[in-house]
């Protein structure tokens, strides 16, 4: 008997829920960038060693760390960390020396571009589909696509990936493989975006079915599905009235959960097409022992994650008034 | 009249009905099988080079081609299920037996160890899988240890966190008031009292996540984390295959496969499991 809950805004409320829920992400945050900042203090070898290669004098690599500020208590050189980030600052590389800040720059609109595009095949096709197998429960379409699904759960995202490019571009040559494409040119762009757009799309698409499907099954179940339906309501009206508004709020949960999954995905993926990107920055960092471009991906990601969560906790208050803003 | 059968009992032939569920725990079963019996089973040492038969494409001799050392791949994706599935079961176990811990002091002691625990368990889980994973494996250095070590701390949280909730009504219970009340030491009430009751539920979804680990393990390997080559790993075969795809493509394509059918064989038990053990979908 719960009425479906209406897409309504309550603006002063909401914004001032939006403010307590943003100042609750920041010691969250700060954690998070403790942690990256440890980690990459106590992972092995010596970053002015690094640079410098086996063969520099004790001199020479005492002297880069007394530059790099690595000789300073760890926590000025945590302070340093947090403050400069503060300020959008990332360091410098310490492979290339260029600024981090510039790369990410450079890196960032294609993990976002492929991140997004995956976010959203999975929801345009996904939700639909959870529905239709949902309400054909024990069905053959219902059976297919839970196996679709558990398929799609099962399948390694670089692994998905490899088998786009062997199907599309090594055999029907119709999309490219390798590379981002030209920011600037549309065209190339998204072309080169298609596959591993599609390989994220794909995986996105198996979660956010399996979840709108679960979570349609718990509403049918429902007393005001029932009262609804006796009386005498027609489908369409308690499919979409009563049905769907109630299942969205769960739904949206998942795709927020989920797209913190892609987002893990899109390293992957990127290395698999050799696109440009956070994830390859990551890898290339990694390869290097370039622990200050690790850092800085590393607090790129999980800023992410953190925005996400942000944005999920918001779109719920959107859609249902029902949630206290408290 | 109707028997009355045990709790464990109708489990069991809940799952038993489920056909699929029924169908991936026999293939996971095959796929231990085939790691236990690999040295057996193998036609070639999947070690062996041999420059002749390099990239041989799938034939009789070969059923599933040779990679750029001529190495069997057959061979080499049946020994590699050892590596997936031991880096796959003992992580989850171990991750699990500390999330289970941690999960459960968390909830009986409340007040700042919980709020530290579950804090810090917010934190872990705020990195997606792939990228906190290449942290740990950075500081931890590489090996098949030390990638178990890495894949426990990303499934602890998730034990924690299923650990966590359900203790926290437990210990609220009658029975574990009055178990306090005539004395009971702490250690013996977790032991006792409340870890049988939420065992069920941990092991069911920690033979789900095996699958997920044995994916994580895929991914680490295919970045160069995990156990190097020439021990064959699906993940690391797949990766020295992914340079010559175009002209070898077998290489890469059967260990996915394994890993894909792996995976899809926990992910079809744990499905009929979880229906198991959720009340709400007790036919």
């Amino acid at each position: 008997m719960a009425p479906a809950p209406q897409l309504r805004y309550h603006s002063d409320e909401m914004i001032g829920y939006a403010i307590r829920r943003i100042l609750i992400s920041i010691p969250i945050l700060l954690a998070v960038l403790t942690i990256v900042f440890l980690l990459a203090r106590v992972a092995p070898g010596d970053p002015a060693q690094a640079i410098l290669g086996d063969y520099a004098s004790k001199e020479a690599v005492q002297a880069l760390r007394e530059r790099m500020g690595l000789n300073r208590p760890l926590w000025q050189q945590y302070l340093d960390f947090i403050v400069g980030l503060a300020r959008g600052n990332l360091g410098k590389s310490m492979i290339t020396g260029f600024p981090v800040a510039r790369q990410v720059a450079y890196a960032l609109p294609y993990t976002i571009e492929l991140t997004l595009s995956g976010i959203i095949f999975g929801a345009v096709f996904g939700i639909p589909l959870g529905i239709y197998t949902a309400l054909r429960r024990n069905r053959l379409p219902d059976y297919l696509g839970r196996i679709f699904s558990l398929a799609g759960l099962s399948f390694p995202t670089f692994y998905l990936g490899i088998l786009l490019i062997l199907a599309f571009a090594v055999w029907l040559k119709l999309f490219p493989a390798v590379g981002g494409g030209d920011l600037h040119n549309l065209g190339d762009n998204l072309r080169h975006l298609v596959l591993p757009g599609l390989t994220l799309g794909l995986i996105m698409t198996a979660y956010v079915t399996r979840m709108s499907r679960s979570s349609i099954l718990n509403v049918l179940n429902e007393d005001y599905v029932r009262t609804a339906r006796s009386k005498g309501l027609r489908e369409r009206i308690v499919i979409y009235k009563h049905i769907l508004k109630n299942a969205l709020i769960p739904i949206i949960s998942i795709i927020g959960v989920y797209s913190i999954v892609l987002i893990g995905g899109s390293l992957l993926v990127e290395i698999v097409f050799s696109r440009p990107g956070l994830g390859k920055m990551m890898v290339g960092a990694m390869l290097q022992r370039d622990y200050i471009t690790l850092q800085s991906v590393m607090v790129i990601y999980a800023g992410f994650v953190v925005l996400i969560n942000l944005l999920t906790d918001l779109a719920y208050g959107l859609v249902d008034p029902r949630i206290k803003y408290d | 009249m109707t028997r009355m059968i045990s709790p464990r009992r109708r489990m069991l032939r809940t799952f038993l009905r489920n056909k699929t569920s029924v169908a991936g725990a026999a293939l996971a079963l095959a796929m231990i099988l085939v790691a236990v019996l690999a040295p057996w089973i193998s036609p070639y040492n999947p070690l062996k080079q041999n420059v002749y038969y390099r990239f041989t494409p799938p034939e009789a001799s070969h059923p599933l081609g040779t990679d750029f050392y001529g190495c069997d791949i057959l061979s080499r994706v049946l020994w590699g299920a050892r590596v997936s599935l031991l880096v796959g079961t003992a992580s989850v176990l171990l991750g699990m037996v500390f999330g289970m811990v941690l999960g459960m002091l968390a909830a009986y002691k409340g007040g700042r160890v919980e709020s530290a625990i579950m804090r810090a368990t917010d934190v872990m889980m705020s990195f997606p899988d792939e990228v906190f994973g290449i942290m740990i494996v950075v500081v931890l250095g590489s090996g098949l240890l030390k990638l178990v070590i890495a894949i426990a701390i990303l499934m602890a949280p998730r034990f924690i966190r299923l650990a966590h909730a359900p203790t926290l009504s437990l210990k609220e219970r009658d029975y574990v008031s009055a178990a306090r009340a005539i004395g009971v030491s702490d250690a013996r009430i977790i032991t006792k009292h409340i870890l049988p009751n939420i065992f069920g539920e941990l092991l069911v979804m920690g033979t789900l996540w095996v699958g997920t680990a044995i994916r994580l393990e895929a991914n680490l390997s295919f970045l160069g984390l995990g156990v190097p080559p020439p021990t064959p790993t699906w993940g690391n075969m797949i990766r020295t295959g992914m340079d010559h795809l175009t002209d070898a493509w077998w290489v890469s394509v059967f260990p996915g496969v394994a890993i894909l059918l792996t995976v899809f064989a926990f992910n079809l038990m744990g499905d009929g499991l979880r229906d198991v053990t959720d009340p709400k979908l007790r036919a």
